[in-house]
């Protein structure tokens, strides 16, 4: 931190006990300290900053124009609304994690309706809102397209309850669009239409990501608006377009620096071919490619000429063999980040070992999760080939069948600096397969190597070792997931009890019961939420720890047909806006 | 994972010790394992016998489980996945036609797959050879109104949309598919090998 603000500080808790020495020793006027604080981004900063004193606060307040919420539940639209009186740009984030997963019902909640009200009150020159995993309705999109003139960003990740009628208001009315990014949401898609609603004034667009809407839009309107939009840097499609039509979007857009195809799979004609080489060869600031739906090795030399600039490339949607991905990664010596079906295998992921010494993030996706055969998809091999040849290697998130503790010891030696560590041994339960015996040491190579570590998804067998393991060396964890894993309550117990950074705990189908969420009483205000699911928890328990923590919210829903002791889903976070209003009936508020 | 690991995980996993020898392999048994990456057929087949009996439930019956976005997973539904019988072996196999590009391809594949068969191009025609006892194989596959055809004689993109499953048919018997349609020039990905 600055030594300048660090000098107030000192000078200023002097003075703020005293009630009219607000300024007088004060060596700063507001307006110099507004300044100051204005530079600051990070919303961690500005938290610490607002915690010095009473004047550092209201000037923290004053200056701040990015407000991120990281669970919607903790505060209310109200309490955000009297702090904050010049919010620009809004991140709200609202079901647990696990909804991604189907363990949480429809209906819910997070419903983003009356932030958006508030919003409409109180911050009328609202410019940016990133929504990840709310709900929203057609009519809240309408809302928002028609409440802010100065509307420019909308990125939502994860959401549902919408429909491209929403998208229809949004391209209608934003005038000054500059973002609009669709990711992975619950979307019920009625057609294309909605691409052909921006006005053919509409120029101000840099991002456009529509990759994850199945039907088709008008081709004419999309090359009409990529023309018209020289500011475009992001583009995905969505498998709808052909890869001539994506040629033709190419010749518009040379410069784009992340890129989304859409359907790789075309017969071309040599012409179409060369045109298409042509163009992908004229993107001399592509940073990131992606889509690449159906693509083989008939159409993938195309993108070898813009590979050498790629540091980000994402195949998770493309069904690459071995062969297909030595070739593209061959091309790529800039990458840092690699995403991949595991069709791939360990023979596909030896080539990235070898062509790709500054990687720092690989994510193997399973092409077939369900399918038992364990000849498929990849091994400990494919993990410790990248581990040899990319000793960067800090984010990784790796689905497979098989796994051995030893294997792992060799990857974190390989790569002491991982941060992000997320590995998914497909079949629940798994130990390592030569040994036999549980995967604790794996896990406790991780958190003894890797000091730097934030975010841990342990799988396979394993006992309250691997947690003991954690609560002594991951010091500095701050996301935990665990699955089908430990033995008693004493694994979460250690966790809990030893990891000071921890933020957010999800855990299912584990033997953790009463002793281990009551052991944790004083620690879930420090964490941003608590999810167990088919656990050991009572609703005793659950009662005791909502009466005795009234700053946290303990909600519980109940399986069908289960016992009426058993809290079947424990969601427990720290809350300042109190128990939600808006909880559906299969929701208990305790 | 080496024969006799398998083999004592297996024993172990039965109750009171009985010894069950489940002896499987394809016609001309590979016992030797492929540059440590992929398992002899037998490994695989023991393997999931024993994963079998310790897990009460398959994959599919737990609840969002493996973790993947439901996003993600409805797209990975289009994989084509279709069983791959051989005559004589008692287990099938499964590919995902989507990963392939041609019939070559596909048939080499096959041959990685089933490791004592090697692809043998004889007068165009596609056919798998086990070099161990010289038999022939021919790949057939069930379309989509079951009837069984031979492999290779329509484009791929059309072969993948239409087919079941796949069958590699011993070569004595496949006589009556043989001689389909006179042969057509081998170019492009269709039919040629």
């Amino acid at each position: 931190m600055d030594p300048k603000l660090k000098k107030t500080k000192d000078s200023s808790s002097n003075s703020a006990n005293s009630p009219d020495s607000t300024h007088s020793s004060f060596p700063f006027p507001d307006e110099v300290l507004e300044r100051v604080l204005s530079l600051l981004h990070s919303h961690k900063d500005r938290s610490s900053v607002s915690l010095v004193c009473k004047d550092w606060y209201n000037a923290e307040r004053w200056t701040r124009t990015k407000l991120f919420i990281g669970n919607c539940y903790s505060v209310s639209p109200e309490i955000v609304a009297r702090r904050f009186p010049r919010i620009k740009s809004v991140t709200l984030k609202g079901k647990p994690r696990f909804s991604d997963f189907n363990l949480v019902p429809q209906y819910w909640g997070a419903d983003v309706h009356s932030w958006l009200v508030m919003f409409a009150k109180v911050y009328p020159f609202l410019e940016e809102l990133r929504l990840k995993r709310m709900t929203l309705s057609d009519e809240s999109l309408k809302f928002l397209a028609t409440s802010f003139p100065g509307f420019k960003a909308l990125s939502l990740l994860s959401c549902d309850g919408f429909s491209t009628d929403g998208l229809k208001a949004i391209a209608t009315h934003c005038k000054n669009l500059t973002e609009l990014d669709i990711q992975e949401n619950g979307i019920d898609d009625f057609g294309g239409g909605w691409l052909s609603c921006f006005s053919e004034n509409c120029s101000s667009l840099e991002v456009l990501n529509f990759a994850s809407l199945s039907s088709d839009v008008s081709f004419d309107a999309l090359e009409k608006l990529v023309r018209r939009c020289k500011s475009l840097r992001i583009l995905k499609v969505n498998k709808s377009i052909s890869l001539d039509q994506l040629q033709q979007l190419l010749v518009q857009a040379p410069q784009l620096i992340e890129l989304g195809t859409g359907s790789f799979q075309q017969e071309l004609t040599p012409r179409q071919y060369e045109d298409l080489e042509t163009a992908f060869s004229k993107c001399k600031n592509l940073q990131t490619l992606s889509g690449l739906w159906e693509a083989t090795s008939l159409h993938l030399p195309v993108l070898y000429a813009a590979c050498a600039s790629l540091t980000f490339l994402n195949l998770s949607y493309a069904t690459l063999r071995s062969d297909e991905l030595a070739k593209l990664v061959a091309h790529s010596p800039n990458l840092r980040r690699l995403w991949v079906l595991d069709t791939v295998e360990d023979k596909g992921l030896e080539t990235v070992g070898s062509s790709c010494p500054l990687l720092e993030e690989l994510r193997v996706y399973p092409a077939d999760p369900f399918e038992l055969d364990l000849h498929h998809g990849v091994t400990e091999a494919g993990f410790l080939a990248v581990s040899h040849g990319c000793r960067k290697l800090h984010y990784v998130l790796y689905f497979c069948r098989q796994m051995t503790n030893a294997a792992v010891a060799t990857i974190v030696q390989n790569c002491p600096d991982f941060t992000h560590f997320r590995l998914c041994i497909m079949n629940p339960g798994e130990p390592d397969y030569l040994t036999n015996e549980p995967m604790d040491e794996a896990f406790g190579a991780v958190v003894k190597t890797c000091t730097n570590l934030q975010r841990l998804a342990v799988s396979g067998l394993l006992t309250d070792l691997t947690f003991e393991y954690i609560g002594r060396y991951a010091k500095n964890l701050e996301t935990l997931s665990v699955a089908f894993a430990g033995s008693s309550d004493r694994g979460m117990q250690c966790v809990l009890q030893g990891c000071p950074k921890l933020r957010k705990l999800e855990i299912r189908d584990s033997p953790f019961g009463n002793a281990a969420l009551l052991s944790g009483v004083e620690k879930y205000e420090t964490m941003r939420s608590l999810w167990m699911s088919a656990c050991n928890v009572t609703m005793s328990a659950c009662r005791l720890l909502a009466k005795d923590m009234p700053r946290l919210n303990v909600e519980v829903m109940r399986d069908e047909g289960s016992d009426d002791r058993q809290a079947d889903k424990v969601y427990v976070y720290r809350s300042v806006a109190g128990p939600r209003r808006d909880a559906p009936p299969f929701v208990l508020t305790l | 994972m080496s024969p006799e690991n398998t083999k004592e995980l297996l024993e172990s996993e039965t109750s009171g010790g009985l010894k069950t020898e489940l002896t499987l392999g394809l016609p001309g048994d590979s016992q030797v394992q492929k540059s440590g990456i992929k398992r002899g057929f037998t490994d695989v087949v023991h393997l999931n016998d024993a994963i079998a009996e310790s897990q009460p439930h398959s994959k599919a019956q737990v609840v969002g489980w493996p973790p993947v976005r439901t996003y993600r997973k409805n797209l990975m539904k289009n994989g084509k996945y279709v069983k791959v019988a051989v005559d004589g072996a008692p287990y099938l196999r499964k590919v995902n036609l989507e990963i392939y590009s041609s019939y070559q391809d596909l048939l080499t594949a096959m041959g990685d797959m089933f490791t004592c068969l090697t692809i043998c191009n004889v007068l165009n025609e596609r056919k798998l050879m086990d070099s161990a006892n010289g038999e022939e194989y021919v790949p057939t596959y069930e379309d989509k109104d079951g009837d069984w055809m031979l492999v290779g004689d329509v484009p791929w993109k059309m072969f993948v949309e239409s087919c079941k499953r796949l069958r590699l048919m011993k070569s004595s018997e496949a006589i009556g598919l043989g001689s389909a349609a006179p042969s057509t020039p081998s170019k492009g990905s269709s039919i040629s090998c």
